[in-house]
């Protein structure tokens, strides 16, 4: 096992080193000299230019540049913004609780609705459930979000009022400190009642828009893991000594079958993520997504290779711990 | 030959018994009708614009036309006829990225299996550093750097999903590479190219189909939604996603303009994967009885 952990481990080294280079050179390749980029309209002496590419070290060569730039990023110096002037790292911890607020969130909503679905639909196998939930699983897989995020505003908060459009809290309330989870803070932070149900209120819909993929996958994969299991013999065992139907099923197979759901929701965090970008733009959502988005829009460069790579990093370790969990409960995957 | 034609028979018997990939494939044979004779089916010119006729709901409404069947967007643009050229430009991005993609994906797969060693290391930890990106952050990494166009979208879109055929080609090879028709090829003097390309590569392709199809629809998803964010075609191309991008002020006052071009994507992208379910069901040996 410790062999495994090491191994797996090691692979992860080359490419982080491999993600910290390409955002090294994301902010080389954009168009504009970094500093003339700054100076802007103002224009710069020769002098001063040539001082200044000294400070920032622009005049040493690339791969000298490189080095400097993986150990600040090794010792938590993502550089600053250079809209707000504040460093990049406290944006994105700032922003950071309210994409994985969302995240978790469509998360818990995929599988709530996503594992009852695909269970019922295994054991009713070819029943017209089966078939709806099928087409309803590929039409969400095919789902462009910017549009499914609009019609859902369009109907329920345009249409219907019931929910609000976009944030993640009515202007009223103030909430001060906390854990940056609104769902938290709204309880222990604040002396409004009505705080916490319009955090609720404004999470509603981006939940139901970032989660409607995973939805889909879990959904399928749940039924035909099910189906698999259901085929076993232990499951006949099970049945033949007289447990009822759904001991058999909620229990015995779905336990097995939850082995690589489990394993897709690890590998879903990607796919979370690069929804969240689109989820938290429709809603205004102020987290991780929403930034990148505004980053490019600014022409904020540190921002964006700051925040490219934390999501990459974040993404690599989740794989990471995904493998890891796997390896963990399947000894056969460990050679 | 009469192995062939059972094979080919075999083959669209599996498929057909699938409604849903059926479906699929009706819808893209009149989407690429469509596409391709656009200039005489769309009524107008999709960049015309009608100054006296902004914001014209559907035929069927109160103050619509049939002239305009599907109204007109707020610079009075014909949205059917949008809608019309929107399926060229998808079915173009799903062409070219796919195009893309595959032919460096099978290079790199190929490649990687048949050179093995530090190549095949290098080749494959490459595609884990694209895979560490999340795919739109990735593709929106090099819009930024190359700017915003409907071309740099396509190459950005390609660009993340190049690991998908690696992977895939890599993974296919390696077993074909251990099978006994190749060792014999290989006897029969076959050099290394005759080898990877005549004996090995035809017979990775079933899997590669199915991916190839099922990347249309990742591709029309992808850069519809740089689209959308203002990263991808830039007005006034009538591509679908960029045409939801600026719909969104027009929400509450004209549903059409944001409901039209968002399920003509959903349609598309659905029979894509429909098409694609069923291809990979009727190409898969193991299924077929």
């Amino acid at each position: 096992m410790i062999r495994f952990v090491l191994r797996r481990v090691s692979l992860v080294v080359p490419t982080f080193l491999g993600v910290t280079l390409l955002a090294f050179m994301l902010i080389r390749l954009v168009p504009g000299d970094p500093i003339e980029v700054r100076v802007g309209e103002r224009g710069i002496a020769p002098e001063r230019l040539a001082a200044l590419r000294h400070d920032l070290g622009l005049d040493q060569p690339l791969w000298r540049q490189f080095l400097h730039y993986e150990g600040r990023v090794l010792s938590g110096d993502l550089g600053q913004s250079v809209v707000t002037k504040e460093p990049v790292w406290q944006e994105f911890a700032t922003l950071f609780p309210a994409t994985v607020e969302l995240s978790l969130s469509a998360m818990l909503f995929a599988l709530v609705v996503g594992l009852p679905l695909g269970m019922v639909a295994a054991v009713k196998r070819g029943s017209a459930f089966d078939y709806g939930l099928m087409g309803a699983s590929v039409t969400g897989a095919s789902m462009p979000i910017p549009w499914w995020g609009l019609m859902l505003i369009l109907i329920f908060s345009v249409q219907l009022g019931w929910t609000p459009v976009s944030g993640r809290i009515g202007d009223q309330y103030f909430i001060d400190g906390g854990t940056g989870f609104l769902l938290i803070d709204s309880l222990f932070y604040s002396d409004d009642p009505g705080a916490f149900a319009s955090v609720v209120a404004h999470l509603v819909l981006p939940t139901i828009v970032l989660g409607t993929i995973p939805l889909a996958t879990i959904a399928r994969m749940t039924r035909s893991a099910m189906l698999e299991v259901l085929g076993e013999d232990y499951i006949r065992t099970a049945r033949a000594k007289g447990l009822s139907g759904f001991r058999v099923v909620a229990i015995h197979a779905l336990r097995n079958a939850l082995i690589p759901v489990v394993t897709v929701i690890g590998l879903q965090t990607g796919a979370l993520l690069g929804g969240a970008i689109l989820t938290e733009t429709i809603f205004s959502w102020p987290g991780v997504g929403h930034w990148l988005v505004e980053s490019v829009q600014r022409r904020d460069y540190p921002v964006l290779q700051g925040g490219v790579l934390l999501v990459a990093t974040l993404v690599i370790l989740v794989n990471l711990l995904v493998d890891l969990t796997y390896g963990f409960l399947n000894p056969r995957i460990r050679r | 030959m009469s192995v062939e034609v059972s094979e080919t028979r075999l083959f669209w018997n599996g498929f057909a018994e699938n409604r849903g990939a059926v479906g699929g494939l009706a819808v893209l044979a009149i989407l690429i009708f469509l596409a391709l004779f656009a200039d005489i089916l769309a009524p107008h010119s999709p960049i015309d614009q009608f100054r006296d006729a902004l914001l014209r709901p559907p035929f069927w409404q109160d103050g619509g036309s049939l002239a305009y069947p599907l109204g007109t967007d707020d610079i009075g643009r014909d949205m059917l006829s949008r809608l019309i050229y929107g399926a060229r430009l998808s079915l173009l991005i799903g062409t070219v990225v796919v195009t893309l993609s595959l032919a460096l994906g099978v290079t790199l797969g190929l490649l990687a299996a048949s050179i093995g060693g530090s190549v095949d290391v290098a080749i494959m930890r490459l595609m884990d550093i694209i895979l560490a990106f999340p795919s739109l952050l990735l593709a929106i990494v090099v819009v930024a750097i190359l700017g915003p166009s409907l071309f740099n979208a396509m190459l950005a879109v390609s660009v993340v999903t190049l690991p998908n055929y690696t992977r895939l080609v890599r993974a296919s090879a390696l077993s074909e590479l251990a099978r006994d028709y190749v060792t014999a090829s290989r006897c029969a003097g076959a050099g290394p190219w005759r080898l990877m390309l005549a004996t090995v590569l035809p017979n990775c392709l079933a899997p590669l189909i199915v991916q190839a199809t099922l990347g249309f629809s990742n591709a029309i998803l992808e850069a519809a939604a740089l689209g959308f964010l203002g990263m991808g075609a830039q007005p006034p191309t009538p591509e679908w996603g960029t045409m939801l991008s600026g719909a969104l002020q027009y929400l509450q006052r004209a549903w059409w303009m944001v409901s039209l071009p968002g399920l003509a994507i959903l349609v598309t992208v659905l029979a894509f994967n429909l098409f694609g379910d069923g291809l990979r069901d009727a190409l898969d040996p193991k299924l077929r009885r």
